[in-house]
């Protein structure tokens, strides 16, 4: 079994936003919604300030809060890789999973439905990289399978340091921030 | 200093969350008076209060039909892709609150439709005759009235419960992670019902009795409310942050001077002096109980969707 993760090196990353454009032109996000951002964190007072510049979006958690509260069970772990997926079929537009989710991943298509950001399992299933991996300039955005230890995003775990986004709330995460 | 900027625009979600308008703080509200209705049907149908022409359980099981349909569209139109809502019920989820109350609601109806049979009201006897047939060989069994009331009190307390649970299982809001709130939107739903029941009672001793249950089920509301914030402000950096929305932020003025004011301590207070004899039953303090209800479920909905776990970072100052 894989497990799908994304390793995003945060000293590489500029903050070009060609992941967020890849991400609507590869997946036609409608105008006005986002499946990708870009947060910018910065720390400390000029001159002496820090930055972080973070490439975000849906954290694909091992323990997704979105998956348990759904009355109808359309968001579910993905057959491969262990990617949350929503089944626009099934989803009622009850909102639940948008106020369960820490990270504001999710939000509804104008056609109704919960959408957010789903590895591009239309691509990351047939063994390829999502768009924003692929179209990252300064190849900061790194995808694999975290299970294997000899994969990419295994290796980078084991020799950087990295931090999750909200660890607190105890989704396990599977987006990693290397620092 | 640390600040956030976040490059994007998600319509309901940027800048503050606020996916839920009106219509779920609406049913919440719907859902813990219907509750509240059941279980103080039930109760009177045990104590058999149901051999008093003038007992208000006769018109609480129609009433309870009634604002609970009304209850259900305002949910209804809260979907976004209303059209596939019987999913609901092709599933059951046993981690969603929301699958558990979808099957509720659907053993409430008949649950009340069961309550409804045991006596009939006259407008619906004159137009279906034959139901008073019914009725009356339902009111042959005792045990058939018995267990009637301890499945309307049964359900009446999961729908009660439920109305709460549902929002304290939703992670992403601090303000919500308490189990808590459970217990403080059945208790609400039960006071609500009192005062409800008590503006449509015609019997006096019923006023009383409501009135005194009322009185005990608002002490609770307001214990559960300090046990409430005990948990929050006891808890992370983030759930802090979120209670302090209630006690000294943004919805702090609504929370303290309508929610807790007009709706718990000055209602207590008024119908604490009319179970004394000190002064005449009325329906302000019922009035406000309920106002009082509609806003707790109101406060709670928005600011819970206004918490966020970043917020003690600055993200929303």
């Amino acid at each position: 079994m894989a497990k799908f993760g994304m390793v995003i090196d945060t000293t590489k990353c500029v903050g070009c936003m060609d992941c967020v454009v890849a991400c609507k032109t590869e997946n036609n996000v409608p105008e006005g919604y986002n499946r990708a951002w870009i947060v910018e964190d910065v720390m400390g007072k000029f001159p002496e300030v820090s930055m972080e510049i973070r490439s975000e979006r849906c954290n694909q958690c091992e323990e997704a809060p979105c998956v348990e509260v759904c009355p109808t069970g359309a968001s579910h772990y993905s057959d491969i890789g262990d990617i949350v997926l929503i089944d626009h079929d099934e989803c009622i537009g009850c909102k639940a999973c948008i106020a369960a989710c820490p990270y504001d991943a999710r939000f509804i298509h104008p056609d109704g439905y919960a959408d957010k950001c789903d590895f591009c399992y239309h691509r990351t299933s047939k063994g390829e990289n999502p768009a924003c991996a692929d179209v990252c300039p300064t190849h900061s955005i790194h995808f694999g399978d975290l299970d294997d230890p000899d994969s990419e995003v295994s290796k980078l775990l084991k020799s950087r340091k990295y931090h999750v986004r909200i660890p607190e709330a105890g989704t396990k995460p599977k987006i990693f921030y290397l620092t | 200093m640390h600040e956030l900027s976040i490059t994007r625009q998600n319509p309901l979600i940027d800048p503050t969350l606020h996916i839920w308008s009106w219509q779920i703080p609406v049913y919440l509200f719907i859902g813990g008076l219907v509750a509240g209705m059941m279980i103080i049907s039930g109760y009177f149908l045990l104590k058999g209060r149901t051999k008093e022409a003038k007992c208000a359980c006769y018109q609480l099981p129609i009433l309870g039909i009634i604002i609970l349909s009304l209850g259900m569209l305002a949910l209804f139109l809260d979907l976004e892709h209303k059209l596939y809502f019987w999913r609901l019920y092709t599933t059951f989820q046993v981690t969603s609150p929301m699958s558990w109350g979808a099957w509720i609601l659907l053993l409430v109806y008949p649950a009340l439709i069961m309550n409804l049979l045991l006596r009939v009201p006259d407008f619906l006897l004159k137009r279906f005759p034959k139901l008073g047939d019914i009725s009356k060989r339902l009111n042959a069994h005792p045990a058939t009235i018995r267990s009637v009331a301890t499945v309307n009190i049964a359900l009446g307390l999961m729908l009660g419960a439920y109305t709460g649970v549902l929002l304290s299982t939703l992670t992403g809001r601090p303000l919500w992670n308490s189990s808590i709130l459970g217990f403080l939107f059945l208790a609400s739903g039960l006071s609500s019902a009192a005062a409800f029941v008590h503006m449509i009672a015609k019997d006096a001793h019923e006023r009383e009795i409501l009135t005194k249950a009322d009185n005990g089920f608002l002490t609770l509301e307001l214990v559960i409310v300090a046990f409430f914030f005990i948990g929050l402000l006891t808890s992370s950096a983030s759930h802090k942050a979120a209670a302090a929305l209630l006690l000294t932020g943004p919805f702090a003025a609504v929370f303290w001077v309508f929610v807790i004011g007009f709706g718990m301590v000055i209602p207590l207070f008024i119908q604490l002096l009319a179970v004394r004899h000190k002064i005449k039953h009325t329906v302000i303090a019922p009035l406000m109980v309920l106002v009082g209800g509609i806003l707790l479920r109101f406060v709670f909905v928005y600011a819970g969707q206004y918490s966020h776990w970043l917020i003690h970072a600055g993200l929303f100052k």
